[in-house]
C-alpha cells in the first residue's frame, strides 16, 4: 500500500517536473534523425556501387544498435538523475521527514520509489524501442529478430543503472550519485569495448577487463545481449572476422547465468540501499 | 463429553471477558514515554540521558537554548533518529513499530512538502501514507483552520515560507491525529500567525489531543503549555510543571522610615534586596496567604510607612535564563532529569 502510493507519487514527480516532456522531446528529435537517416540508406550507392541486400541489413543493424545505444544513455542518464534526487534530495531538503513519520516503514519507502523509478525506466525504454523499430521497418523494411528480448534487456540495463543510483544517493549528495552512476554506465561500456578488443587480438588480459567490468555492472553485458537481439544474424557472417570487437554489433546472446547473475546484482544492491536507508537519520 | 467442551469454552470467554475488562479499567497508557536517550553524532554529544512523559491531553514545552538537543529528541521519538540508547513508547507502542506513528501529526523544524503538489494533494498523500479515511471536506476544513482554503488548489512550489508553514500545520493535523509534535511551528509566521497557532493548540488541548510543542518564544509555551522540559546541552535541565517552575514568588515594597527592627523583619520574609525606596523580598514558593498581609501589618505597627506593595511573579523567560545560566536559586525540581510525569 505505502509502496504503491509512493510509486505513484515518483511517477507523478516525474511528469509534473517534466521529465517525462523533456525525454519525449530528446526521443522525437532522435526518431526523426534517425529516420532521416536511413531513409537515406534506400539505394545508398558506395563507391562499390549500389548496396547489397545483405550490406544493407548490416548497415541497418549496426546503426538500428547505434540508436538504441543512445536511448538506452538517454534512460540511464534520465532514470540516474531522478533516482539520486528522488530518495537522497528529499532527505537532504527535509521533504522525507514529514513522509517517514507517518506509519510507514523505510523499506516500503524505497520499494514504492524503485517501483516508481522502474515503471517510468521501463516505459521510456519500451515506448521509444517500439517507435524506433517502427521508424526502420518504415524507411529500410528492417525489423530486428527479437525485439522483445532485446527491449526487455535494455529495460534490465535501466533498472542495474537506476538502482545503483539510488544505492549512490543513499550514501553521497544527489547530485554526485546520479554522476557517478552515469560515469559508471560509460566506463563499463568503454571496458567492454575494450576488452572485445582484446579478445580480438587474442590478449586474455585484455579480455578479462571487459569480462570483470561486465561481471561488477551489468549494463554493458545487458546491453550487448539486447544488441545480439536487435542486429540480423547473418550481419555478423557479412562482417566476418572483422566483426570482433565492433563496439555496435554483439557476438553471442547472454547466457542464462549471467541474466541470473544480474538479477542477484539487482536485489543485491537493492538490499544494501535498503540496509543504508534504513539505519539513516534523516 | 460435549457439556464439558461448553464449559470450557464458557471458562475461556469469561477469562477473554475480564482480560478485556482489565485493559479497559487500565488508565490509557501516555502519549509519550521515553527513557534513558543517547545520542553521538561523531564526538559531539547532542542528547544524553533524556526521559520524559507526555500525558494523553496534555501539552508539554520542550525549551532550550540553540544546540541543547530538542529537534534531535523529537527526531527520536518519531523514528527519524536512531537513539545510541535509550527507548521510546509512543501512544502505548515501540517506536520499532511503524504502527505506533498512526495517530501522529508532525510538523517538522524543516518543513518542505512536494513543490509540485498542490495543497490539497500534499493533504490526501498525508491521509493515505497515515491509512485513515478522512472525508474530502474534513480535509478542506483542515485547510481553512491554517488559513490556506483560498490556496488549496495552487502548487506548494509557489508558497512562500509561511504558506509552507502553515501547511506544514494542516498536514500534522488532517490524520485526526491523538499526538501532535510541533517543531518551531512559529519560527515562519507573522504575528497573526503565531496567535492562529496558540489557538490551534488550545483547541487541541481541549479536544484531549497531546501536543509536544518546541518553541522559542516562550511566552507561547507559557500560555499554552501544561508542563515544561527544559533541555541544555542534551540533557533535562529541568522540567515541571508551570507552577513548579515558577515556584519562586516575590513581594515588592515601596517603604520608608525603617529602622533596624524592621529591617530584621523584612529579612525574616525571605532573602531582601534593596534598590532606593524599594525593598524585594523572595516569598517561599508556596503561597501560605499570611506571609505578605503579616508582614504589612508588623511593618505598620513598627512605624514604616508603606507606599507599595506589589507582588512580582518571575516569568517563565527569567526562570529559562536562570537554569541555563545556573543561577538557581528556586527550588531545582519539580524536576530532576527523568522526573517528567
Amino acid at each position: 500500500m505505502t509502496a504503491l502510493t509512493v510509486a505513484g507519487l515518483t511517477l507523478r514527480e516525474a511528469s509534473r517536473r517534466r521529465v517525462i516532456w523533456a525525454l519525449a522531446a530528446l526521443t522525437v528529435v532522435l526518431l526523426a534523425l534517425s529516420a532521416w537517416g536511413f531513409s537515406k540508406l534506400v539505394g545508398l550507392n558506395s563507391d562499390l556501387g549500389t548496396m547489397t541486400s545483405g550490406e544493407a541489413r548490416l548497415v541497418a543493424s549496426i546503426l538500428l544498435n547505434l540508436i538504441m545505444f543512445g536511448m538506452s544513455l538517454i534512460a540511464a542518464i534520465g532514470t540516474a538523475f531522478l533516482a539520486g534526487p528522488t530518495l537522497a534530495g528529499e532527505v537532504e531538503s527535509g521533504q522525507a521527514l514529514a513522509i517517514l513519520a507517518r506509519p510507514v516503514r523505510r523499506s516500503h519507502v524505497l520499494l514504492g520509489k524503485w517501483l516508481g523509478l522502474v515503471s517510468f525506466g521501463c516505459g521510456y525504454v519500451l515506448l521509444a524501442g517500439i517507435a524506433q523499430f517502427l521508424v526502420v521497418r518504415a524507411t529500410v523494411g528492417y525489423w530486428p529478430p527479437d525485439p522483445a528480448r532485446g527491449l526487455a534487456l535494455l529495460a534490465g540495463e535501466t533498472i542495474v543503472l537506476l538502482t545503483l543510483a539510488l544505492l549512490l544517493s543513499s550514501v553521497v549528495s544527489p547530485m554526485a550519485s546520479g554522476i557517478i552512476a552515469v560515469g559508471l554506465f560509460g566506463a563499463t561500456w568503454v571496458a567492454g569495448i575494450v576488452g572485445a578488443l582484446g579478445g580480438a587480438l587474442g590478449n586474455d588480459g585484455v579480455e578479462r577487463v571487459g569480462t570483470v567490468s561486465r561481471i561488477l555492472l551489468p549494463t554493458d553485458g545487458l546491453w550487448r545481449g539486447a544488441m545480439n537481439a536487435f542486429q540480423d544474424p547473418r550481419a555478423l557472417l557479412q562482417m566476418g572476422e572483422g566483426q570482433q570487437g565492433f563496439p555496435f554489433l554483439s557476438e553471442s546472446p547472454l547466457t542464462s547465468t549471467y541474466l541470473m547473475w544480474a538479477v542477484v546484482w539487482i536485489a543485491m544492491i537493492w538490499g544494501l540501499t535498503a540496509l543504508s536507508f534504513m539505519r539513516r537519520d534523516v | 463429553m460435549a457439556s464439558a467442551e461448553a464449559a470450557g469454552v464458557r471458562e475461556v470467554t469469561s477469562v477473554a471477558g475480564s482480560a478485556a475488562e482489565l485493559l479497559a479499567g487500565l488508565p490509557p497508557s501516555p502519549a509519550v514515554w521515553c527513557s534513558g536517550l543517547h545520542k553521538r553524532y561523531g564526538r559531539q554529544t547532542a542528547v544524553q540521558d533524556v526521559s520524559f512523559t507526555v500525558a494523553r491531553g496534555e501539552v508539554l514545552g520542550l525549551l532550550g537554548p540553540n544546540g541543547a538537543g530538542k529537534t534531535s529528541v523529537i527526531k527520536m521519538l518519531l523514528g527519524l533518529v536512531r537513539p545510541d540508547a535509550g527507548e521510546v513508547m509512543l501512544l502505548g507502542r515501540p517506536s520499532s513499530d511503524p504502527r505506533s506513528r498512526s495517530a501522529v501529526g508532525y510538523l517538522p523544524e524543516l518543513f518542505r512538502y512536494q513543490p509540485w503538489l498542490t495543497a490539497t494533494e500534499v493533504l490526501a498523500l498525508h491521509v493515505r501514507l497515515a491509512r485513515v479515511q478522512v472525508p474530502e471536506q474534513e480535509r478542506r476544513d483542515c485547510l481553512a483552520v491554517v488559513g490556506l482554503s483560498d490556496r488549496a488548489g495552487d502548487r506548494v512550489g509557489g508558497f512562500s515560507k509561511g504558506m509552507q508553514q502553515r501547511l506544514g500545520l494542516a498536514v500534522a493535523l488532517v490524520a485526526r491525529p491523538e499526538l501532535v509534535v510541533l517543531d518551531e511551528p512559529t519560527s515562519a509566521l507573522d504575528p497573526i500567525g503565531r496567535v492562529d497557532v496558540r489557538d490551534l493548540v488550545l483547541d487541541l488541548k481541549a479536544r484531549g489531543v497531546a501536543v509536544l510543542l518546541n518553541s522559542h518564544l516562550i511566552g507561547e509555551v507559557e500560555r499554552v503549555c501544561d508542563r515544561v522540559v527544559i533541555l541544555d546541552k542534551g540533557r533535562v535541565a529541568a522540567s515541571g510543571t508551570l507552577a513548579e517552575l515558577l515556584g519562586q514568588r516575590e513581594v515588592r515594597l515601596r517603604l520608608d522610615g525603617l529602622d533596624a527592627r524592621a529591617h530584621d523583619r523584612l529579612r525574616s520574609a525571605g532573602s531582601l534586596t534593596r534598590s532606593g525606596d524599594w525593598f524585594t523580598v523572595a516569598l517561599p514558593s508556596e503561597d501560605d496567604g499570611v506571609t505578605v498581609p503579616d508582614l504589612v501589618r508588623d511593618l505598620v505597627g513598627m512605624g514604616v510607612r508603606v507606599h507599595a506593595v506589589e507582588p512580582v511573579r518571575i516569568s517563565l523567560e527569567e526562570r529559562l535564563l536562570g537554569i541555563l545560566r545556573h543561577e538557581d536559586s528556586a527550588p531545582r525540581d519539580a524536576a530532576a532529569p527523568g522526573a517528567g510525569s
